[in-house]
């Protein structure tokens, strides 16, 4: 009964999104809609497994879904048009007379990720509405009790209500004002699910939205590029950390686990990612997942498309990463310059990245006590224990 | 939706004011179309009364019921399908360079 319970998984994860945002769109009801959209894979869970998996099983939980509302809000005696409405609600939905149909879940996406919302809500309705992530591990991973998650989910939807937030997608210029912020909270997903110790199911997830915001807006290179950053990232996961969990450098990593799927798929996405912000961060990874060994690097590249990102916006998170790819290109010397122009004004002042990277070009350019007095600050100034296991680690080496 | 916008005054205004619309051709293009119902600059707050009335007894204090630096020096009543067309008529608004404006939608 595995395979019952497994098309369940699959149906569900292609079709929840799209039944929760074309119920939001006829009865303007969240909590209804995840509810009923919840109940429908509950169901599904049950009569698959004695009835045979249906031959279309998005549809079979759509109407499932929509059987439930009516329901609910028959019982509520809600006005009649938008019982007939929902009367009317199938899966796939038939094609209307005309194109320019816009997808149930290109709206969800906008609405959840409305900048009238705190950004962090925005982050946790995604999570919730659209991806079906269960209250309890947004919670976890916000650090608060599912309580407190509950509310703050609550206080969101209320808001979308109350303050007449519209459930629809921006055309034309607001299009272009609004998707930076949209991509920018699937960026926060993703990084939370990538870093040291975040959730590593939103990683997958956030690659999940992205692909569906790709493939809705195909020509907006940015969901391209995002795209592509998330897949080149991810292609890593596997080798990543050592057998102790510890985060290794790129140059340390075992090349041959790294996926090779998803880096020909994020490759080939870049040829319509363009030049933007997360096109360019997609490029360079590019650079490192095609790179055979760590010596085979194309350094000059990396540090041509972060030239690209100075110009774009020179944080010093950029400039940074800038100098240490300057660093490689072109020797350390031509790094420690530009670092020494990234920190001036004393914004890296004791920022462990800056110290490390500071410390690696000084070991490169042959001064072995000031990188290693580098390398033990760099690792009094980090919070995590592995990555200061590493860090005292190069001391010794350099000092050897 | 109706929203009632407050234009207020802010410690930080844009640098640069030139770039802020005109007011007259804001209020003539939003009363064409029919997104501004009703609307008005207000006195200064030293023209302000406040009242109160406390166990019965009616308290009047002479200007707003809070000193603040940032002010409320005028309204406009819109009409609008949703936040986002609330938002574009908002940030049209000189005010929204000078100062801020706030959008509080109206129950009902």
């Amino acid at each position: 009964m595995t395979d019952a319970a497994g098309a369940v998984a699959a149906a569900g994860a292609e079709a929840y999104p799209r039944i929760v945002a074309a119920l939001i769109r006829v009865t303007g009801d969240w909590t209804l809609a995840e509810d009923c959209a919840q109940e429908a894979l509950a169901a599904a869970l049950e009569r698959w497994p004695r009835d045979g998996v249906p031959g279309n099983p998005g549809g079979w939980l759509m109407t499932t879904a929509r059987n439930r509302a009516v329901d609910v809000l028959r019982r509520a005696a809600v006005e009649r048009r938008k019982l007939r409405e929902l009367a009317l609600l199938t899966d796939p939905e038939p094609a209307p007379p005309e194109g320019d149909v816009v997808d149930d879940r290109l709206r969800l996406i906008f609405t959840c990720c409305h900048p009238a919302l705190a950004l962090p809500d925005r982050v946790a309705l995604t999570l919730r509405t659209i991806a079906g992530v269960p209250t309890a591990d947004i919670a976890r991973a916000f650090l608060v009790s599912e309580s407190a998650m509950t509310r703050r989910l609550t206080r969101a939807k209320t808001r979308i209500a109350a303050a007449g937030v519209p459930y629809r997608v921006p055309t034309g210029s607001a299009l272009v004002e609004r998707l930076p912020g949209v991509l920018a909270v699937l960026y926060l997903l993703f990084t939370r699910g990538y870093d040291a110790d975040g959730e590593p199911a939103f990683a997958a997830e956030a690659i999940r939205l992205a692909r569906l915001l790709h493939e809705l807006l195909p020509q907006e290179p940015e969901a391209a590029g995002l795209l592509a950053l998330f897949l080149l990232h991810h292609s890593r996961r596997a080798a990543r950390r050592d057998p102790a969990g510890d985060l290794l450098t790129l140059d340390e990593q075992d090349r041959s686990r790294w996926d090779r799927v998803g880096i020909v798929e994020g490759v080939a996405l870049l040829d319509r990612a363009g030049h933007g912000p997360y096109a360019l961060q997609a490029r360079v990874a590019a650079c490192h997942a095609t790179a055979r060994t760590a010596a085979d690097t194309d350094w000059p590249a990396i540090a041509g498309w972060y030239d690209h990102l100075v110009r774009l916006g020179p944080t010093p998170v950029v400039r940074l990463n800038r100098a240490v790819a300057h660093g490689y290109a072109y020797g350390p010397a031509a790094g420690l310059a530009l670092l020494a122009e990234a920190r001036a004004g004393g914004v890296l002042d004791n920022y462990p990245p800056a110290l490390a990277a500071e410390a690696e070009l000084t070991a490169r350019h042959g001064d072995r006590d000031r990188a290693a007095a580098l390398f033990r600050a760099a690792a009094d100034a980090v919070r995590s224990e592995p990555e200061q296991r590493a860090l005292l680690r190069r001391a010794a080496d350099v000092s050897r | 939706m109706k929203y009632m916008m407050l234009v207020c005054t802010d410690t930080e205004p844009d640098m640069d004011p030139s770039a802020a619309p005109d007011i007259e051709q804001w209020v003539a293009e939003r009363d064409a179309n029919g997104q501004r119902v009703t609307g008005s600059r207000f006195a200064p707050p030293s023209a302000a009364t406040t009242v109160r009335v406390r166990d019965g007894e009616l308290l009047l204090t002479d200007g707003p019921f809070a000193e603040t630096k940032e002010v409320i020096v005028g309204f406009d009543l819109l009409e609008c399908a949703d936040l986002d067309e609330a938002v574009e008529v908002a940030r049209a608004h000189p005010m929204a360079y000078a100062g801020r404006i706030e959008l509080r939608p109206l129950v009902d």
